[in-house]
């Protein structure tokens, strides 16, 4: 097994309610969707943002997108319009997320070594 | 029998999106309906405060002239436009598009207006029946933010919309409806699909999800390989190619840039959605986990499969009001311990506002090119970074008080640490808006959602 962040092989896309965020966050293939169900917790990623994220998270599983769907409640400063942060809309939650890492077997990792993220940098 | 396929085309995913990708389909003609999503919970703050300066203003001040381009346009190749674009004041939208088409000797083009959207009026009525309590967010109580309410919202349907197509509309101006309305009620004009075939309707929001952010799904802030996105620089817009069965194709302009795959759709699917087996609108709470996504090659990606249950009983209501005033100054330190000088400088700041016993709300200090972006899960920089901006932001009572933490700044040049250059300082308090959200019974609003239309002369 090898530590990797999502950056490797995950889309992920947040967008804003009210003063909530979503993040949702993307495999490439079925293994890989299957490990992120297992690592990927909803109090993982809460914690990932620390005091950015007030209220709870929670988890939607989304199969047929291979994707989970992390909602974050309080997450904003307030909302959009009335946060005093730069991402007032949270529009980098999504990317954020992405540096959180999962065990990925060798085997698997190999798959993805050379393929479209290796060539912008994302895996080492 | 109606057309066999109906293509809609997406114009705009907010108020500030570029023009360019609407006026090119428009001119290539292919297309049944043009619609536009210009409204955010932001966007209505920004018009509610155009309207507290001008009554006759309120809507978006790019209407007119987009309209001015585009309606030429729809009477030659024959589509029909619909936007959300009237915002705070429909009717003043209507009547500014109504002179436009007028001015452009688009005789006999009908324009129509809906309006019910705004319960600014009926607060008083809503709270006596004791409907406006909560906020469904974090359980405000509404009558704590009364006295500083801007502006006050229901969300509508496609309904309304439908109606102004059946009037014979071309070209359809509304308030706050949900997003995906303004791509949905084409379908439902077109079809006739019944209100209760709640699986094709969830079909029309995915459609119209998928097209009410633009660009987000063609190629625009993709995740995935977005270095391989042709031709960003002229991105082309999603449109949807929809049969009656309400299975629908996602496809581009191929004069346009940008990039439709399975990939670009899928991002756009869940984006700002919570609970995807409960996504509520007031035409149907839609499942989007049962929804397919095929991947047809050519910038071609069909979906199917989205099912649904019955439109729920309330409507949700959002309400922005005055919350205070950001003021915010911005300073750059250079290489070497560029980081550790912006940190100074911060602590510097601190301990002035302290000894002047300033009290701010919140006071928030971030670093541009380390965590102002990324926040607390940004490790501190293994490498020392070339240059670091300090950006500081307070929540305060007053512009005043927002104001007054700009002045700080210039002095640092030269009694703080040194290397400081880029002094973009001190920037304009900028006002703060809440959203207080609720619902509202459906029958409480719709009695009193109006259609109206007008033939231009």
């Amino acid at each position: 097994m090898i530590e990797w962040p999502l950056r490797n092989f995950c889309q992920a896309r947040s967008g804003d309610k009210g003063n909530t965020v979503n993040v949702a966050v993307f495999a490439p293939d079925d293994v890989l969707y299957d490990i992120l169900v297992r690592e990927l917790t909803a109090d993982r990623v809460k914690n990932h943002f620390g005091n950015w994220v007030k209220g709870p998270a929670r988890r939607y599983e989304v199969p047929n997108l291979r994707a989970l769907n992390f909602v974050l409640q309080g997450a904003l400063d307030g909302g959009g319009s009335r946060s005093i942060r730069i991402d007032n809309l949270g529009k980098c939650f999504g990317p954020a997320i992405l540096r959180l890492t999962v065990p990925i077997p060798e085997k698997v990792a190999q798959r993805y070594k050379g393929g479209p993220y290796h060539e912008f940098g994302g895996i080492h | 029998m109606r057309n066999h396929v109906v293509r809609v085309a997406a114009a705009q995913g907010f108020y500030g999106d570029s023009p360019e990708a609407a006026m090119a389909v428009a001119q290539e003609g292919n297309i049944d309906y043009l619609s536009f999503d210009a409204l955010s919970e932001l966007t209505l703050a920004i018009l509610a405060k155009d309207q507290a300066k001008n009554s006759r203003m309120g809507y978006t001040k790019d209407l007119v002239p987009t309209m001015r381009s585009l309606l030429p346009l729809a009477r030659r190749h024959g589509f029909k436009l619909l936007t959300n674009a009237g915002g705070i004041n429909p009717e003043a939208a209507m009547n500014a598009v109504w002179e436009t088409a007028s001015q452009l000797g688009l005789k006999g083009m009908k324009i129509a207006v809906v309006t019910g959207d705004d319960v600014r009026s009926r607060i008083s009525d809503f709270m006596e029946q004791g409907i406006l309590g909560e906020d469904l967010e974090d359980g405000t109580p509404f009558s704590t933010i009364r006295q500083n309410l801007l502006f006050a919202n229901v969300y509508l349907g496609s309904w309304p919309l439908v109606q102004a197509l059946r009037m014979g509309a071309d070209v359809v101006i509304s308030g706050r409806t949900t997003d995906s309305a303004q791509f949905m009620a084409p379908l439902l004009y077109e079809f006739e699909w019944p209100s209760d075939d709640w699986s094709r309707l969830s079909q029309g929001v995915m459609m119209g999800h998928l097209l009410e952010c633009s660009a987000q799904s063609t190629g625009g802030n993709f995740s995935g390989n977005w270095w391989d996105v042709p031709n960003m620089d002229e991105i082309g817009y999603p449109i949807a190619e929809v049969a009656e069965n309400g299975a629908f194709v996602v496809t581009k302009s191929p004069q346009r840039g940008g990039l439709v795959t399975q990939d670009t759709i899928k991002e756009q699917m869940l984006y700002e959605i919570h609970d995807p087996r409960a996504y509520i609108t007031p035409d149907v709470i839609c499942d989007f986990t049962t929804a397919q996504i095929r991947d047809l090659g050519a910038d071609h990606v069909e979906i199917t499969g989205t099912t649904g249950r019955p439109a729920p009983n309330a409507l949700k209501m959002v309400a922005g009001y005055t919350a205070g005033y950001m003021g915010q100054a911005l300073i750059g330190y250079c290489w070497p311990d560029a980081l550790k000088k912006a940190e100074k400088a911060a602590s510097l700041i601190q301990s002035q506002i302290a000894r002047r016993q300033w009290h701010y709300d919140e006071i928030d200090y971030a670093y541009l090119g380390w965590n102002s972006l990324g926040g607390p899960g940004v490790p501190r920089p293994g490498e020392e970074l070339d240059e670091v901006y300090l950006r500081v932001s307070v929540r305060a009572k007053t512009s005043e008080d927002a104001a007054k933490l700009g002045r700080l700044f210039p002095p640092l040049s030269l009694d703080g640490p040194p290397g400081m250059g880029g002094g973009a300082g001190m920037q304009a308090p900028r006002q703060l808006l809440g959203m207080w959200s609720g619902l509202v019974p459906r029958t409480l609003v719709e009695p009193h959602v109006k259609v109206r239309i007008e033939e231009v002369e």
